[in-house]
């Protein structure tokens, strides 16, 4: 029973990748974001703050929606990509990459920001009196100090992205091999006579992948503290 | 070697200090409150006076006359805080080579070994500053700004979180470093007898003003 068929396979590595490519393209996004959100007072901070959680109240077609009209070949930033730089969302992994990515960054950003505030800053003044330039301090104190909420972040953005399925099957919609993650090949399995142990065998892979991030990121958050206190 | 002519306005503490130090080791003598470590937090660079010039070594560092702030990084200070602030992410070793790596300074061996034999801190060296007692977190840290090269050092209250026993552990290394390391200090405290033992010059901060200046003995 538990064999499991090519098509399931592309569904699973397509959704892997999108999931691995969201991630890491959003991450150094998420770092400045999350430094910008603990360390900066700005105009405009709240609603930057809102807009990034946006994506997190806001229905997912809604989003999917949105990133159609952005970023579809005839949206306003999809055309530009498509006509200058050959870039092209709409239809293709890369879309459901983005729409991915795009769903994700609140539940990444946030451990992210987290960790960054619970530094103590007089670490870094520190670093400074003994003649780090404010971006050394960066990459030497702040960073490796906020490394687990970074990875915890990226772990809970790599479980949102896999799971993601509204905004993805409405900004690129459900074609196998292209758009079709696990999410979306379980949608149609189930509206499929006979699917139900294909869609059985995606429901455990995703109960899988999903277990296994939450554990990944237990794991992070307890490095985290004991970082923190010097051992 | 240190001018500092300064006024900085701190909510409802004014602080208005004036001073010439030339002594190997100038101690900065309050009772808390009275803008000790505001003032070593300017010569440090952290904090911009409102008004007024610092000159480090003969450089003008503050002026705000002519609209000078050098950043805390280009001034070339040691600082040792009261709360050691070693990097806990990485061992002893690593701490003590920070200050040379942030400046692109290269290997000094000699003096890396000479100021690890002077705080006695070498077998410390694989540990992390979490597995430290407070006052090999205070040698450390020492030996950490030391090794920056600096041109002046700041010790802001070093011994202030340490309790007697230990203070009288780390004071002989102070005495050291002064007799031998070579580098002029501004030494925080509210302790007239450490000053007493340590300090070659006084500056005497009450409510935020020099009230006296001069040798040790205006301590009495």
């Amino acid at each position: 029973m538990f064999e499991i068929s090519p098509a399931e396979w592309t569904a699973i590595l397509l959704s892997l990748r999108v999931a691995v490519i969201a991630t890491l393209v959003a991450t150094p996004f998420g770092i400045a974001l999350a430094w910008l959100l603990a360390r900066r007072d700005f105009w405009g901070k709240s609603v930057l703050d809102a807009v990034v959680h946006l994506p997190l109240v806001l229905p997912p077609v809604v989003t999917g929606y949105l990133l159609l009209l952005t970023f579809g070949r005839r949206g306003l930033v999809g055309g530009f990509l498509a006509d200058y730089l050959g870039i092209v969302f709409a239809f293709r992994w890369t879309g459901a990459a983005l729409a991915c990515g795009v769903m994700a960054f609140p539940l990444l950003v946030r451990p992210m920001r987290l960790s960054i505030e619970a530094i103590d800053r007089r670490l870094e003044q520190a670093a400074e009196t003994l003649g780090a330039a404010p971006w050394k301090v960066f990459f030497t104190v702040t960073l490796p100090l906020a490394l687990p909420g970074v990875l915890a972040g990226m772990v809970l953005g790599f479980a949102k992205a896999i799971g993601e399925f509204g905004a993805t099957i409405t900004f690129v919609s459900n074609i196998p091999g292209e758009t079709q993650t696990i999410s979306s090949a379980i949608y149609s399995l189930i509206q499929t006579p006979d699917g139900d142990a294909a869609a059985g065998r995606l429901v455990i892979v995703s109960i899988v992948i999903a277990i296994g991030a939450l554990i990944a990121a237990e794991w992070f958050a307890r490095r985290a503290t004991l970082r923190l206190h010097g051992n | 070697m240190l001018r500092v002519d300064i006024e900085k306005q701190l909510g409802e503490f004014s602080l208005h200090a004036s001073f010439t130090g030339e002594g190997r080791v100038i101690g900065l003598f309050g009772a808390s409150g009275a803008g000790k470590s505001s003032l070593v937090n300017m010569i440090a660079g952290l904090l911009r006076p409102d008004r007024g010039t610092i000159v480090i070594d003969g450089e003008t560092v503050d002026d705000t006359a002519a609209g000078i702030h050098v950043p805390t990084y280009r001034r070339r200070i040691g600082y040792v805080f009261q709360d050691a602030r070693l990097f806990p992410h990485l061992s002893v070793a690593q701490n003590l080579d920070y200050g040379r790596r942030m400046n692109g300074l290269a290997p000094d061996p000699a003096q890396h070994k000479r100021i690890i034999d002077l705080l006695d801190i070498g077998a410390l060296q694989d540990r992390r500053p979490g597995k430290l007692s407070g006052g090999e977190r205070q040698r450390v840290a020492l030996g950490r700004a030391l090794l920056s090269k600096p041109r002046l050092l700041l010790l802001d209250e070093p011994l202030g979180a340490l309790d007697e026993g230990r203070k009288l552990e780390i004071l002989p290394y102070l005495v050291r470093l002064r007799d031998e390391a070579n580098v002029p200090m501004v030494y925080v405290s509210h302790d007239a007898a450490e000053l007493r033992q340590l300090a070659t010059q006084i500056v005497m901060l009450k409510q935020g003003r020099v009230t006296s200046f001069g040798g040790v003995k205006v301590l009495t």
